[in-house]
């Protein structure tokens, strides 16, 4: 037998005795670095570009909203606050054009009140501002309390099988037959009622949107637990939520982070929904299906009081549906490169003469 | 398979009993019933909250009156529903009754809607994956996942409604109008339609150059005021059904399949004649009885004429009946809409379920119940057909990377049998009980449709009551949209089951 040792990086011919020594040659000639999943994702993500759009939109907004009118104890760079009546200046109407002075227009400018003012005299550009933090901080409290409960709720009941498995099923059956909006709004009414704060709402919201990640979570885990390094680790003596949380928790990750964005995206939604109905957020505080509701019958008269919250609600939720579609891609083992390939249409004749 | 369903019954009943007490005890402590009493300066106030403490039972304890709430809502297995009275003392079950009929008219329309072209969407993008079409298709998928239903409920107010009742006064399409929609119609269906490019070019340019025409000769016909659609026209767009769906389904030379549905377009002709007299006055019993006879007569004339093709025979024969008496009706409704604008001048409105004493007959409370009906039933089944496409697609497309499409394509199948008779058919497993779930939801999400375009329906019913504490009217929610759910997904799962030789019950 030869040794393939030496000179297996020439492109010389060898003598080569078996499969397993060309697989070998051919490996040796590979010259990149190996890379690991998280990387192979992560290029496959950054190659997405309405993903990659939606991330770039959804930071500006962020930091827009955050920085504009400040938070908490930092101040912002724009010069109203949302709080302050004042005098209504030209009936409220947004001083912000676009069209420039030599197309016709008035000129390319901010202005003093770029969104308009609302109906006492606030600007609405603050109050706008400050229903998308509200409305930001809120989607991803849900989000993240309604993730990690799921998560772990779903692993605990796929892992361990049983009555445990039972129990935690029939809660969560529990939860998907009162409808979601029932829930939340009989819950918002209490969180509301009690403290005018918004992190309790969230907290709230989240213990009623977490059953579909729980069974999501649950069918991975019920998938997973059945390999060998699961064996290997119970085998070895490991605790239950050592094999839980380092094993198959990181092997759901996947899933897991998908439908996080899909949830952040859905608590938007139904956080404006609960306000609309008025059992969301309540006076003072805003979001902006506050803002929407107060508005709406404005629409024909003012309809830029209507416009602006309701293209930033769709903008936001557009683009963390956009990202959750991208990181699903990212994830997904199976693409198949971007060819289209050419079939006959429907309606096309069969490719085969009839036999004589 | 009975014990299978037994058992299921038997914890859905358990989960149904364990919601409603978890629903009432929060709804009970999620507010003050009284507040607004305590708020008035009515001189009778301490009278007033004696009288809803005693309606309302306030002084027993939780456990008191969910019992009572209970004993009254189980009476409902005998048929004698005793589900409280409301905080204005007004029995609730006569309540749901008037309220369940409207919120099940809007949701079981926008369901079905949104499955039908939500599949049929689902499919053709994932027959056209990564074409102009799908990303077109995907972009507004999301975008209608993401619309707030409110804010999207307000612009199709102030477009489709207001606009619409304006234009309908005195309705004009200027030519530089007719021709920018014949454009925009051509690019579009030449996008479903797809093929090579010269086809595209001539389906562009036919779309172009007819629906111009069309839309001219409609506003000189004075159609969106006198709208006519004679026996021709419908003979005509029945007997294009009959041709289209015998293409689709076995393709053109398959006589056995093509003489059925051609009778049956015969068959539709002589019906129009027969009933013309009778549906100028008729009532929801014969037009149900109508539409009975539509699925037998063809299905019977398919059947034995079949003869190896039965199946498909009696399928398109159906589709064409069921088309024909459609559009027999469609005809009826035209010729009252003259009538029926002179009652009601601004047929879309924006508030209500219907009309308040509209003066007619059968045919203007029709129009009347489906113009109000049009918008929120358009927004439910926008919003709910997103979601249909997208699992649709989905499924489709990892059906398609089977192996038995493969064999199926390397047999020489032309590619209509693979994707109808294979592919699609494996495809629509997963979307049973996906279908389950969206109705359930739905039900749930008329909410807020029910608060913006101000119907009276369940959704109100839950809203009001959430928003005075009182819990009856929002138990009475509760009973109807959680026994639809558990029943719902009970069906899904025998479905499945059924359907799916794999899935052992």
């Amino acid at each position: 037998m030869s040794t393939p040792n030496k000179n297996l990086n020439e492109n010389e011919p060898q003598n080569l005795n078996s499969v397993a020594e060309v697989e070998d040659a051919k490996l040796a000639q590979i010259h990149e670095k190996p890379k690991s999943q998280g990387r192979i994702v992560l290029e496959r993500f950054v190659s997405h570009k309405p993903a990659m759009i939606s991330a770039v939109i959804l930071v500006v907004i962020t930091v827009f909203a955050f920085s504009s009118i400040g938070w908490g104890p930092i101040p912002g760079w724009w010069g109203q606050n949302f709080y302050h009546a004042g005098a209504v200046v030209d009936g409220g109407k947004p001083t912000l054009s676009l069209v420039p002075a030599w197309l016709g227009g008035e000129g390319i400018r901010i202005g003093e009140h770029p969104f308009g003012q609302d109906s006492v005299g606030k600007d609405y550009f603050a109050l706008v501002m400050n229903g998308t933090q509200k409305s930001i901080i809120i989607g991803v409290v849900v989000g993240l309390v309604a993730t990690v409960l799921g998560t772990v709720i779903g692993a605990v009941a796929g892992y361990f099988r049983g009555w445990v498995d039972e129990i935690l099923m029939r809660i969560t059956d529990l939860f998907i037959v009162i409808p979601l909006l029932v829930l939340a709004a009989v819950l918002g009414k209490m969180a509301g009622a009690s403290t005018g704060s918004i992190i309790i709402l969230a907290l709230v919201l989240g213990l009623v949107t977490w059953t579909g990640l729980a069974r999501l979570v649950r069918g991975e885990i019920l998938s997973l637990r059945e390999r060998e390094y699961v064996a290997a680790a119970q085998a070895m003596g490991s605790k239950t939520s050592r094999v839980i949380f380092k094993h198959l928790i990181p092997n759901t990750m996947g899933v897991i982070i998908v439908n996080a964005t899909f949830a952040i995206a859905g608590a938007i939604l139904l956080e404006s929904s609960l306000s609309y109905l008025g059992f969301g957020v309540k006076a003072p505080e805003s979001s902006l299906g506050l803002l929407i509701s107060q508005y709406q019958n404005a629409f024909t008269t003012r309809p830029y009081l209507f416009w602006w919250p309701g293209m930033i609600i769709v903008t936001i939720a557009l683009s963390v549906n956009f990202l959750g579609d991208g990181l699903r891609d990212a994830f997904d083992p199976r693409q198949i490169g971007k060819k289209r390939r050419r079939r006959a249409g429907l309606f096309a004749l069969p490719t085969r003469k009839e036999k004589p | 398979m009975w014990k299978f369903i037994a058992k299921r019954l038997g914890s859905a009943l358990a989960v149904l009993f364990a919601a409603s007490l978890l629903l009432y005890v929060l709804v009970i402590n999620s507010g003050d019933p009284l507040k607004d009493l305590r708020e008035s300066n009515a001189d009778n106030r301490e009278y007033l909250m004696a009288q809803r403490v005693e309606y309302m039972n306030l002084d027993a304890p939780w456990y008191g009156r969910y019992w009572d709430w209970l004993t009254g809502a189980s009476k409902c297995l005998i048929g004698q529903c005793d589900l409280g009275q409301n905080i204005n003392g007004v029995e609730v079950s006569g309540l749901l009754a008037n309220a369940a009929s409207s919120t099940l008219r809007l949701v079981v329309l926008a369901t079905v809607i949104a499955a039908v072209l939500g599949i049929a969407i689902g499919v053709l993008t994932a027959i056209r994956q990564y074409s102009g079409l799908d990303y077109i298709v995907t972009f507004m998928t999301f975008l209608f996942f993401s619309l707030p239903v409110f804010w999207a409920a307000v612009l199709l107010k102030e477009y489709l409604a207001i606009s619409y009742n304006d234009w309908l006064a005195d309705p004009q399409i200027s030519l530089g109008s007719s021709i920018a929609i014949g454009i925009v119609v051509g690019l579009v269906l030449q996008m479903f339609l797809g093929g090579s490019l010269k086809r595209r070019g001539i389906t562009f340019i036919a779309a172009a150059v007819f629906v111009p025409l069309v839309l001219q000769y409609s506003i000189w016909l004075n159609f969106y005021r006198y709208p006519q659609m004679g026996p021709a026209i419908i003979i005509v767009l029945t007997a294009l059904v009959a041709l289209s769906a015998t293409a689709m389904s076995v393709g053109l030379k398959e006589k056995r399949v093509l003489y059925p549905a051609l009778i049956t377009v015969v068959l539709v002709l002589a019906m129009y004649y027969a009933t013309f007299y009778m549906l100028l006055e008729p009532n929801a019993w014969i037009l149900l009885f109508g539409l009975v006879l539509a699925v037998a007569i063809p299905a019977v004339v398919g059947r034995f004429m079949g003869g190896r093709l039965r199946k498909a025979a009696m399928s398109v024969s159906v589709a064409t009946g069921v088309v024909g008496a459609g559009l027999t009706v469609v005809d009826h409704m035209f010729r009252a809409w003259p009538g029926f604008l002179d009652v009601k001048g601004r047929p879309i409105a924006t508030i209500g379920s219907s009309t308040a004493n509209l003066e007619g007959g059968f045919w203007d409370h029709f129009l009347d119940n489906g113009t109000q009906l049009l918008m929120p039933t358009i927004l439910l089944a926008v919003i709910s057909l997103a979601s249909y496409s997208r699992y649709t697609r989905s499924s489709m497309l990892e059906v398609q990377r089977q192996d038995y499409i493969r064999t199926a394509r390397s047999k020489g199948l032309s590619e209509r049998t693979v994707i109808f008779r294979h592919a699609f058919r494996n495809a629509m497993i997963p979307i049973a009980t996906i279908a389950a779930f969206d109705f359930a939801g739905l039900i749930g999400g008329a909410v807020i449709t029910e608060r913006v375009f101000g119907w009276k329906g369940m959704g109100e019913m839950f809203a009001t009551g959430l928003d005075h504490v009182d819990p009856a009217p929002v138990m009475a929610f509760f009973l109807v949209t959680g026994t639809a759910a558990i029943i719902f997904n009970l069906l899904a799962d025998i479905v499945y089951a059924l359907l799916d030789p794999r899935i052992r019950v």
